[in-house]
């Protein structure tokens, strides 16, 4: 053990890894919030109470994964104060051009039919991916991981989002946002499927890496 | 017999709440079978881990 651990009276603020820490914090915020100002205050509380804070630190990415702890219960408070205007102004409206059918899925990325009676046609069936682990660890990957769940329909990343990144169960999601159960594993297998397809196509068959 | 779009949606399921015994065995039957959706599960647990890492702001080289 070395004397590198600090508490948080001397994490030098100004040092330009806190700034980076702080870019990704904001980036992470707008993507789940999708509203820049809202996103701007969470970063800003979170790093008020991270400067706060008494909590040691092995490392820089220990500090980031706690900084980003701390934005994320941020941001779930923020999303549990104000599910009610979500629902409303954002994901109802959508709810009648997507088609609440079960083929609603196949239209995701304009791919005409991703299935037919049910079954996986030849061509968008999931493929061997090679070395998944490795793509984790190349920024490339996170830029394309970023595009391909933007890229999803509003609604839909949304409530991705809320399971996987701010970890919510999936019985809160649909209490929050007004929405059955079984609409919410719908979406969630949508959301999982189109994402699957973009990271195929994007990433694993694909020229970026 | 379950085809792959049902199997799919359970394969999306399981990570949201625990699968029924029958769900279970539905599953594994057609899973046996199906390469495609063998994948589909393996991306599944990938994606989860790939959210897990975005969650903690792991998203490049560790230091």
């Amino acid at each position: 053990m070395n004397d590198a651990r600090s508490t948080g009276d001397d994490i030098d603020w100004n040092d330009p890894s806190i700034a980076s820490i702080r870019r990704d914090m904001l980036r992470f915020a707008q993507m789940q919030l999708r509203d820049a100002g809202s996103a701007e205050d969470m970063v800003q509380e979170a790093l008020l109470a991270a400067m706060t804070s008494e909590q040691a630190f092995a490392g820089r990415s220990a500090l980031k994964t706690w900084m980003f702890a701390i934005l994320r219960n941020k941001i779930v408070d923020h999303i549990r104060r104000h599910a009610r205007e979500i629902s409303r102004s954002q994901l109802s409206a959508q709810d009648d051009d997507e088609g609440e059918g079960e083929d609603g899925l196949d239209m995701i990325f304009n791919r005409k039919m991703m299935w037919s009676s049910g079954h996986w046609n030849h061509e968008d069936g999931p493929d061997t991916w090679s070395d998944p682990d490795e793509a984790l660890s190349q920024k490339q990957f996170w830029t394309i991981f970023d595009a391909c769940v933007n890229h999803l329909p509003e609604k839909l990343a949304r409530i991705y989002m809320m399971r996987e990144m701010l970890e919510l169960e999936t019985d809160e999601i649909c209490r929050e946002l007004g929405i059955s159960t079984n609409n919410c594993w719908v979406i969630l297998h949508r959301a999982r499927t189109g994402l699957r397809a973009c990271l195929e196509d994007n990433w694993f068959k694909g020229d970026a890496r | 017999m379950m085809n792959c779009k049902q199997a799919t949606r359970l394969m999306s399921e399981e990570l949201d709440r625990p699968l029924k015994w029958q769900e279970r065995v539905s599953l594994a039957t057609h899973n046996s079978m199906c390469v495609y959706c063998r994948n589909y599960r393996k991306h599944m647990a990938f994606m989860r881990e790939a959210a897990r890492r975005y969650r903690e702001g792991l998203t490049e080289q560790q230091d």
